[in-house]
């Protein structure tokens, strides 16, 4: 069973205006990893307003969990290019902003509050961030804010993980260094992740599957999946089989951005 | 040595204007009902020390009473225009048309409803200095990065939750600032109310001793708003800094 459910979705942001997206259908199911690819303004990030409710489809029906979606979904983190940590809070505190919304949390951190912030200083730890807690997001480098973005949108245990070009801004070997750090949050606890990306080869590394969407309106041409064993480790993508995937998906998207 | 210069600085060039006013003066010989000495002013300044000061009193808690209401409605309407659009296409053109009108124009009008005396005044001080509390508030509110609304959205986060959790304390830096802004406003303000429409204030003090042409007077009035405006705005400048000291980090991370 599917766990997030695009039929024939069309969206448009203004009634009766231009379409963003046009007649999306995809499945994908409970921990699957997910990166859609496509040209800049192809509606990726329209894709991702979508599930997490916070727009209806103009025409069509997107269902995650079984249920249509009708309003924000609170089973959803999200983080984007730009990490948007709050300068005013400590790494910490903005790891637990989540909590300070998002029930059963919300009434229940006064008093758990010791345990919460444990939890949180561990997912710090994880992704590399032990000691950093106490410091102010503007004292770390890109990389560190994007890996505190992470946790941020994983500190309330989301069923559902939405990437919109996370690691677009960094280096090239930060980026790598990012790559594991979330494939191994991925692997340790499976959750479900969309991946919105521009980098084909992020997208073939982590996703199980990759969607292709063409220019305005955005519409879904090529469905990919990649069957390269787990875990994947960075020399994978020195082998020919990484490189193939590759290659294909960039042929499509460059008749994508010929046409 | 450097940085004694720059906090030297400041109190060097205060002096080195009384000191040139003061050779102007004597050097030119000019009369005392035109321009009086600053060792003149400095005479009736202690001189008259005592009901100088009775008259600053009511001037500065005048002040302090309309900058208070200020802050607090220009909180709340900055607050109403900065996280309603509508609101703000609503409510601006006639925040702004308002602020136009000189509000010396406005204070007969004051007289009229509230009779001679404080009330203008308060009133007055408060009229010229809302405005850039709303503005400043309404800004910072306004300008919250869409991504970062998402984000709260998403986990189900009502405008009261965004509002208190990112929208005020990412336009606190905005509304210290303007706190400096309107402190002085609320100055000019009282002083102008004080100076058609009352009996008290410093307003009125320099109103009464230019009418009998004691200059001095006049001018040492003139020196204790300066000297109240500036140490106010220092006060709010300081507690801008400690209550924001994360929106004015030095720029190689140290903060």
């Amino acid at each position: 069973m599917s766990f997030v459910k695009f039929e024939n979705v069309d969206l448009a942001y203004a009634p009766g205006g231009a379409l963003a997206i046009q007649d999306v259908s995809l499945e994908v199911k409970e921990g699957e990893f997910v990166a859609v690819v496509g040209p800049s303004g192809c509606g990726k990030s329209t894709l991702m307003k979508l599930i997490s409710g916070l727009r209806m489809p103009s025409g069509g029906y997107v269902y995650v969990d079984g249920r249509q979606v009708g309003g924000p979904l609170k089973i959803v983190g999200m983080a984007f290019q730009n990490s948007n940590l709050l300068p005013w809070r400590t790494t910490l505190d903005n790891v637990m902003l989540p909590l300070e919304i998002v029930e059963p949390y919300r009434s229940t951190l006064k008093k758990e509050r010791v345990r919460y912030e444990a939890e949180a200083r561990q997912l710090l730890a994880k992704v590399g961030l032990a000691g950093f807690e106490d410091k102010f997001p503007w004292e770390l480098s890109g990389g560190m804010q994007q890996r505190a973005s992470i946790c941020r949108a994983l500190i309330h245990q989301p069923r559902l993980l939405m990437l919109d070009e996370p690691f677009g801004a960094l280096d090239a070997f930060t980026r790598e260094e990012l790559w594991c750090m979330l494939r191994d949050l991925w692997q340790q606890q499976p959750f479900t992740v969309i991946l919105v990306t521009h980098d084909l080869r992020e997208a073939v590394f982590l996703a199980d599957t990759v969607y292709v969407m063409s220019k305005r309106p955005g519409r879904i041409l090529v469905r990919r999946e990649i069957d390269l064993p787990r875990p994947r480790d960075l020399d994978v993508t020195y082998t020919d089989s990484f490189a193939g995937y590759v290659h294909e998906l960039r042929e499509h998207i460059g008749r994508v951005r010929a046409s | 040595m450097k940085v004694n210069l720059v906090k030297a600085a400041p109190w060097l060039v205060v002096a080195g204007m009384f000191l040139l006013w003061e050779l102007i003066c004597v050097g030119f010989e000019v009369p005392e009902f035109l321009l009086p000495a600053p060792s003149a002013v400095w005479k009736v300044g202690v001189e008259q020390f005592e009901p100088i000061m009775m008259h600053a009193t009511q001037t500065f808690i005048t002040t302090l009473a309309g900058f208070a209401i200020a802050v607090a409605v220009g909180l709340l309407i900055g607050m109403a225009v900065g996280s309603s659009p509508l609101l703000y296409r609503a409510m601006y053109p006639l925040l702004v048309g308002f602020n136009s009108i000189p509000k010396v124009a406005f204070v007969p009008v004051l007289v009229v409803w509230f009779g001679i005396g404080t009330v203008p005044a308060i009133l007055t001080a408060f009229l010229i200095s809302f405005f850039p509390v709303v503005v400043n508030v309404a800004t910072g509110l306004a300008t919250l990065e869409p991504e970062l609304e998402d984000v709260l959205r998403s986990l189900g986060a009502s405008r009261i939750d965004i509002l208190g959790k990112v929208g005020l304390p990412r336009a606190m830096p905005y509304f210290f600032a303007s706190l400096k802004v309107a402190i002085t406003l609320a100055f000019v303000g009282s002083v102008i109310a004080e100076t058609v429409a009352s009996n008290l204030g410093i307003g009125y003090l320099m109103m009464s001793a230019s009418s009998s042409m004691n200059m001095p007077l006049v001018f040492a009035g003139l020196i204790v708003i300066g000297v109240m405006g500036v140490v106010m705005y220092e006060l709010f400048a300081f507690v801008e800094k400690r209550m924001t000291s994360w929106a004015h980090r030095k720029p190689d991370g140290a903060a």
